[in-house]
């Protein structure tokens, strides 16, 4: 429980975003803007949130909020690792809803701030593993996948859970730009039984605040025994499905890239070893050291048993 | 026609090329300086490797585009290639000092394996590797005593630039516009050595690429 809880402010009196958000002004405003962005948002953007504690903990040493804001992958901001925190002023993660369709016996849309009054939202430290070779240890809070799906009753027909992001080439500079990386909306995929898993979680905040636009806002899926980017961004569908669905990376690149993506330092990525990982936030310049990638992300002994049988090498 | 074959600024030549030196190393030096203070960002390393290989592209590019220079627009810059060259060397040799000492903190078995298997590393290892030598038989005393075969010798040039364009152009997931642009500006430059015996001369008078260092020669 947070020891000071901010005023509740009226929405009237609160600077417009555009005013000191713009992406215009930040340009502008060159390297003093962009100190700036790397301060904390205001309040306005970020609000608190209430959350139980949970038991799914890891004891490692939690990544700095500056770089898990600052520095990630979202490619609908563009391609360099800051830019998403740069370029993301203008996304609008309110008003927001989430459609829950396909083979379930209740469709819902659901409103996202009713989403989070519904479930207790609690606070899971989960160690994240991003394809590129470098990692994170992140206090998401949110609540479990399975909670939401059990509300919209899934079929015994259903195998699969696809997922898909907003599109919103005004908000997004990357969808918005001449050059296009990747086709959108981006999407993901998992299969049921992984999504109903207790450890996958539906994050609507980090740090005990909602997620900041560049981290997805205003929710995002994170499977910490995958890498990164099976963590889809900005939801605003979820259908169950019994075919395996495509992901926008496997779409891409098929050699480099599969339906899994389950972390696993005995299979390489084509272009580099996941045999290490580059902690981020640590030992700086000097004192950074790799350490060894564990299989499952370390998560081995709560989602092995997922994958029993299966050859990990060819489902990657 | 002496005054258009002669470099410029020949008169500060000497200062200048010791200046280019200076300022060509700056960027490291900015970079070196803001890693150790933290001042790059969430992943140092990284970021200081990816500077210093993108310093060595652009050097590159600055190398590769004095002869067409001379040739198209008739502006010599013939007595600042070397120092352009050897400070491209200089960033290549940084970025793998990074990679090997940094990033991969000296584990020498990971760096060899990622040699042999990773096509990305491969040719940057190989842009390196050819590099060496030009590095090595860039002084004057070279030229003279390899003649003929200085100019061979350095034509492997052509060679490391398009495996530091595989290597740059396979180190990502996705081709930046950024990437694209540097890519396109090497190729140009290999393009114009392919074409240049198609092109006609406009004046016989104009030196022959191969004939610049027996020019320097005869003139002093």
């Amino acid at each position: 429980m947070p020891a000071f809880r901010p005023p509740i402010i009226p929405a009237s009196e609160i600077t417009p975003k555009t005013a000191y958000l713009s992406r215009r002004g930040l340009m502008a405003a060159g390297a003093a803007g962009t100190l700036a962005a790397f301060l904390r948002p205001p309040a306005a953007r970020a609000e608190t949130l209430t959350t139980v504690p949970s038991a799914y903990k890891v004891e490692d040493k939690v990544t700095p909020r500056k770089d898990v804001t600052t520095y990630n992958n979202f490619y609908e901001f563009g391609l360099d690792k800051a830019d998403p925190a740069a370029l993301s002023g203008d996304f609008k993660p309110r008003p927001w809803t989430v459609a829950v369709d396909g083979m379930v016996a209740k469709p819902q849309t659901f409103d996202i701030d009713a989403l989070i009054k519904a479930f207790p939202v609690e606070e899971r430290i989960y160690r994240m593993r991003c394809v590129e070779a470098w990692s994170m240890v992140i206090p998401w809070d949110g609540f479990p996948l399975a909670a939401l799906l059990d509300k919209v009753e899934p079929l015994g027909s259903a195998k699969f859970v696809a997922f898909e992001t907003i599109v919103r080439p005004a908000e997004m500079p990357g969808q918005n730009s001449l050059f296009q990386s990747l086709p959108w909306p981006y999407v993901e995929g998992l299969r049921l039984d992984e999504a109903r898993h207790p450890l996958t979680l539906l994050a609507v905040g980090l740090y005990g605040e909602t997620l900041p636009n560049q981290n997805g806002a205003p929710i995002r899926l994170v499977v910490p025994w995958k890498y990164g980017f099976k963590g889809i961004k900005s939801i605003v569908r979820i259908t169950l499905t019994d075919k395996q669905p495509m992901n926008t990376w496997q779409a891409a690149n098929p050699q480099e890239y599969g339906f899994y993506a389950n972390v696993n330092p005995a299979v390489d990525h084509p272009r580099w070893s996941q045999a290490t990982e580059r902690k981020i936030g640590e030992g700086g310049f000097f004192g950074a050291s790799r350490h060894p990638t564990l299989p499952f992300n370390g998560y081995a002994d709560q989602v092995a048993s997922l994958y029993s049988g299966m050859d990990l090498k060819a489902n990657f | 026609m002496a005054a258009a074959s002669q470099s410029l600024f020949k008169r500060w030549q000497p200062g200048l090329i010791w200046a280019l030196y200076g300022l060509g190393l700056l960027p490291a030096v900015w970079a070196f300086y803001q890693g150790a203070t933290g001042g790059l960002g969430a992943d140092p390393v990284k970021s200081f490797e990816k500077t210093l290989g993108l310093w060595a592209l652009r050097l590159l590019i600055l190398t590769l585009a004095v002869t067409p220079l001379r040739e198209l627009f008739r502006i010599n810059l013939i007595a600042y290639r070397r120092a352009l060259g050897l400070l491209c060397f200089y960033y290549v040799a940084f970025h793998l000092t990074v990679y090997m000492v940094l990033d991969q903190a000296l584990d020498l078995a990971v760096v060899l394996q990622d040699v042999l298997k990773r096509p990305f590393i491969m040719f940057g290892m190989a842009a390196f590797v050819m590099l060496v030598p030009l590095a090595v038989t860039s002084n004057r005393l070279s030229i003279r005593k390899l003649g003929r075969n200085w100019t061979l010798l350095h034509r492997l040039i052509y060679l490391a630039a398009a495996s530091a364009l595989l290597h740059y152009a396979l180190s990502t997931k996705v081709l930046s516009p950024e990437q694209a642009i540097y890519i396109g500006l090497i190729l140009i430059l290999l393009l114009y050595r392919a074409a240049r015996p198609l092109i006609p001369r406009k004046r016989n008078a104009k030196p022959a690429p191969g004939s610049q260092t027996a020019r320097v020669v005869k003139q002093a």
